[in-house]
């Protein structure tokens, strides 16, 4: 009897895992990549961006931790996340070398230099984004249209501006319950994956009800924009049908479930939560409303980032038998 | 009806199934074993021994005491001869000074056992609990006459029967309620007769429905006693878990649960109270889990403290495939054998065998700040950062993060999706920051 093993306690662990958290992911994103890559113009382009992204960030994730000399984590699926992640916010119409700089600054010098998962205090798929969109912001903008609208772009083959890029320069249609639903069932221009909300929101409904990701920070950030989109519309206050809109154009859903949830850069607390939802979905508007860019999600979520470690040091959560101290 | 509970805390899957219909069993040991009976098997002063090598001792008779306040005596559990007085290694893993006695195999009981009677006042009640060397016998281990009293200016107002049961596996307070139910109530009633004004509780988590059904049966007419279904989750059986999900209250940090009018002790606990006052018995047997996926019969023992484990693993059906892992205790907060030759205590609530499948631990990976951890600490504590703060070495933080508040139950390392040792982590610099402060108090 001598070879018995001896551990500190719990002796049992539960089935989870960060691989089966990350898979879970990938089930909830996959419906939405795959609407958006058929419904854009440029399908094959698109899921070729949306290969190279994932084999891109797999790479350099496993690279960087050979040349590194640490043990390679790959199987996580992070990277796989990651290059997801990455490929959906890119346009249709990426230049190939475009999503293998994006993969490199998202795991490398997002991820990977600060410590890898879990260690990145932004989100990495933002950080790519953010990077592409400074760097080169002509291979960035530019989404075509699809779906009804599709024939008449290819016939005069010209790219059509998102409808947030046209709302912001007054030159979109006029919103109409139509152009809701067109947005809702993913029928308007934008980046590969942001433009089907309905997928993007019964895959936010997966995550929340297998417990991946707490309500909190997509309900409040997605409540927050419409309310503020209602008082501060681009029609004056009380625009109903402009504040719905708001929400299934461009990339809230993606970012309010998928993105703004990031574990590592969003707070652990239940208050912390509440507070990211918030702070992402005013900064969201005043970029869109105000600020020089259409859309304001990936800025807005990345700058709430960079509050978490404050978000979560105050607003550490009761203790049980607390004793106030006096 | 709606259950009661706490807050947060984890669903392990409770492998109760494996023994919780197998009745209670009396494990007889043979002439001739040796039953190692260790002076420490609770919190507090260890006992001295009142006997040497060559002594006869009888069932029931002290052989190890101690003067101090917090102590517990000791008491032989067969009859037959000292052998030794010696070091031998419990199950933590220490070696604890021991007395050997070879079981003569007549079990004659010291002539003062069965002279009880339950007319006693509150004070005589106390003294036959300490005489009997009743101590938590839930897995804690601290005296029960100290518990009992709270002192004058406590206004003890529940009494609750910690029923719960809430490690997995284990299944021994549960069979003794199905089947010795009435020496629970009985204890309670003797306990209440501490604190008139106060109400009886039995908390009993629902998945043991004919536990439920049978306390509520005996306690049906008493108007002082409770039995409240409890949902089924881990720690209901911590003390302070167990007090908010039956009172609302909470424990202040710090506190005792003395200071919010509440007094908790086990089944087993209980019910040795009762043999003690009703019967003068003190304690020298009690009911084991021997479970696991590695056992060949699960079972139920009522066995004699002080014989050895491997014994009981025996009377079970042996390893019915090799154990990777021996526990005492249950699988959250047990204590892992280095070996099975190692006596069963007052504490000893369950031997969990398992197989190297169930035993397995996967590797730790990094923190991916999901969170879970923080969802589902029963003390509302931050475990991540508690850890990164051990790791770290930031005492201050440790202690600003409330680390000392930790009971150690292990749900954030159960729940943990990278595997971290949360747990462990946190308990280790518990012990070292308290050390610590200790030394900086002068104490």
């Amino acid at each position: 009897m001598s070879k018995l093993v001896v551990s500190s306690t719990p002796h049992i662990r539960s089935n989870d895992s960060v691989q089966r958290i990350m898979l879970d992911v990938i089930i909830a994103l996959a419906p939405a990549c795959v609407a958006g890559i058929l419904l854009h113009n440029n399908s094959i382009n698109a899921a070729i961006t949306v290969a190279i992204s994932i084999i891109a960030c797999v790479f350099f994730e496993a690279a960087f931790q050979k040349i590194t000399k640490q043990t390679v984590t790959v199987s996580d699926l992070s990277a796989v996340v990651t290059g997801l992640l990455l490929a959906m916010n890119l346009p249709e119409t990426s230049p190939f070398w475009m999503p293998i700089v994006g993969a490199f600054f998202a795991i490398v010098v997002a991820k990977q230099v600060f410590g890898g998962l879990g260690k990145n205090f932004i989100n990495p798929a933002l950080a790519g984004r953010a990077f592409l969109l400074a760097a080169y912001p002509t291979h960035m903008t530019g989404g075509s249209a699809f779906g009804p609208a599709r024939l008449e772009a290819v016939a005069d083959a010209a790219t059509y501006a998102t409808p947030l890029a046209a709302l912001k320069e007054g030159t979109g249609a006029a919103v109409s319950t139509d152009s809701i639903i067109n947005g809702f069932l993913g029928n308007v221009g934008g980046t590969i994956g942001e433009t089907c909300a309905v997928l993007l929101i019964l895959g936010g409904l997966y995550l929340i009800i297998r417990k991946v990701i707490s309500w909190r920070i997509p309900v409040v950030y997605i409540a927050t924009v419409f309310i503020f989109s209602l008082i501060f519309g681009r029609n004056g206050a009380g625009d109903f049908l402009g504040a719905v809109n708001e929400l299934v154009v461009g990339g809230l859903m993606l970012g309010a479930f998928f993105m703004a949830t990031d574990y590592a850069s969003s707070p652990v607390t239940p208050l912390g939560q509440l507070i990211m939802g918030f702070g992402c979905g005013i900064l969201t508007s005043i970029i869109r409303f105000w600020g020089g860019y259409p859309e304001g999600v990936s800025y807005s979520i990345l700058l709430m980032n960079l509050c978490v470690p404050l978000i979560d040091r105050f607003t550490e959560p009761k203790i049980f038998g607390e004793v106030k101290k006096k | 009806m709606e259950l009661k509970t706490f807050k947060r805390g984890v669903h392990p899957h409770d492998g109760k199934e494996l023994s919780n219909k197998a009745a209670i069993k009396a494990l007889i040991p043979e002439v001739g074993e040796l039953i190692t009976i260790p002076l420490s098997q609770h919190i507090g002063a260890p006992c001295e021994p009142l006997v040497k090598p060559g002594d006869r001792v009888l069932v029931g008779e002290k052989i190890g005491e101690s003067s101090a306040f917090v102590s517990s005596p000791v008491h032989a559990s067969v009859s037959g001869t000292v052998k030794a007085v010696k070091p031998v290694m419990g199950a933590g893993g220490a070696m604890v000074k021991s007395i050997i006695i070879e079981n003569d195999g007549i079990f004659e009981e010291d002539p003062s056992i069965g002279k009880g009677g339950k007319n006693l006042s509150a004070k005589e009640i106390i003294d036959r609990v300490k005489a009997a060397g009743i101590v938590g016998m839930g897995g804690a281990g601290f005296p029960t006459q100290v518990k009992l009293s709270p002192g004058p200016d406590a206004k003890i107002t529940e009494v609750i029967v910690n029923a719960a049961e809430c490690e997995p596996y284990l299944t021994c307070d549960h069979r003794c309620m199905v089947e010795r139910g009435e020496k629970l109530v009985e204890g309670l009633e003797l306990m209440l007769k501490l604190f008139p004004e106060a109400k009886g509780y039995i908390g009993i988590e629902a998945n043991k429905p004919d536990a439920i059904e049978n306390m509520s049966k005996l306690v049906k007419g008493k108007s002082n006693i409770e039995v409240v279904s409890l949902k089924c989750k881990y720690p209901q059986g911590s003390e302070k878990q167990l007090i908010n999900a039956i009172t609302g209250k909470e424990v202040p940090s710090g506190g005792l649960p003395a200071a919010v009018g509440c007094i908790v002790d086990n089944v087993a606990t209980v019910m040795a109270i009762r043999d003690a006052i009703v019967e003068n018995r003190p304690v020298t047997k009690r009911v084991v889990t021997v479970t696991g996926d590695a056992v060949s019969e699960p079972s139920n023992l009522e066995v004699p403290l002080g014989m050895s484990y491997a014994r009981l693993i025996e009377a079970s059906g042996g390893y019915k495939e090799e154990p990777a892992k021996v526990i005492s205790g249950g699988p959250m907060m047990g204590i892992a054998l280095f070996d099975t030759e190692v006596p069963v205590t007052k504490t000893t609530s369950g031997i969990l065998c398992l197989t190297k499948k169930a035993a397995e631990i996967p590797p730790e990976s990094n923190c991916i700040r999901c969170g879970k951890c923080v969802e589902h600490c029963p003390m509302g504590l931050m475990p991540l950062y508690l850890s990164s703060d051990t790791l770290a070495g930031d005492d201050d933080a440790f202690l600003a993060h409330h680390g000392l508040d930790c009971i150690e139950c292990g749900s954030c390392s159960y729940i943990c999706p990278a595997k971290r040792q949360l747990a462990q982590s946190i308990r280790v610099n518990k012990r070292a920051v308290m050390a610590k402060l200790r030394a900086k108090g002068g104490k």
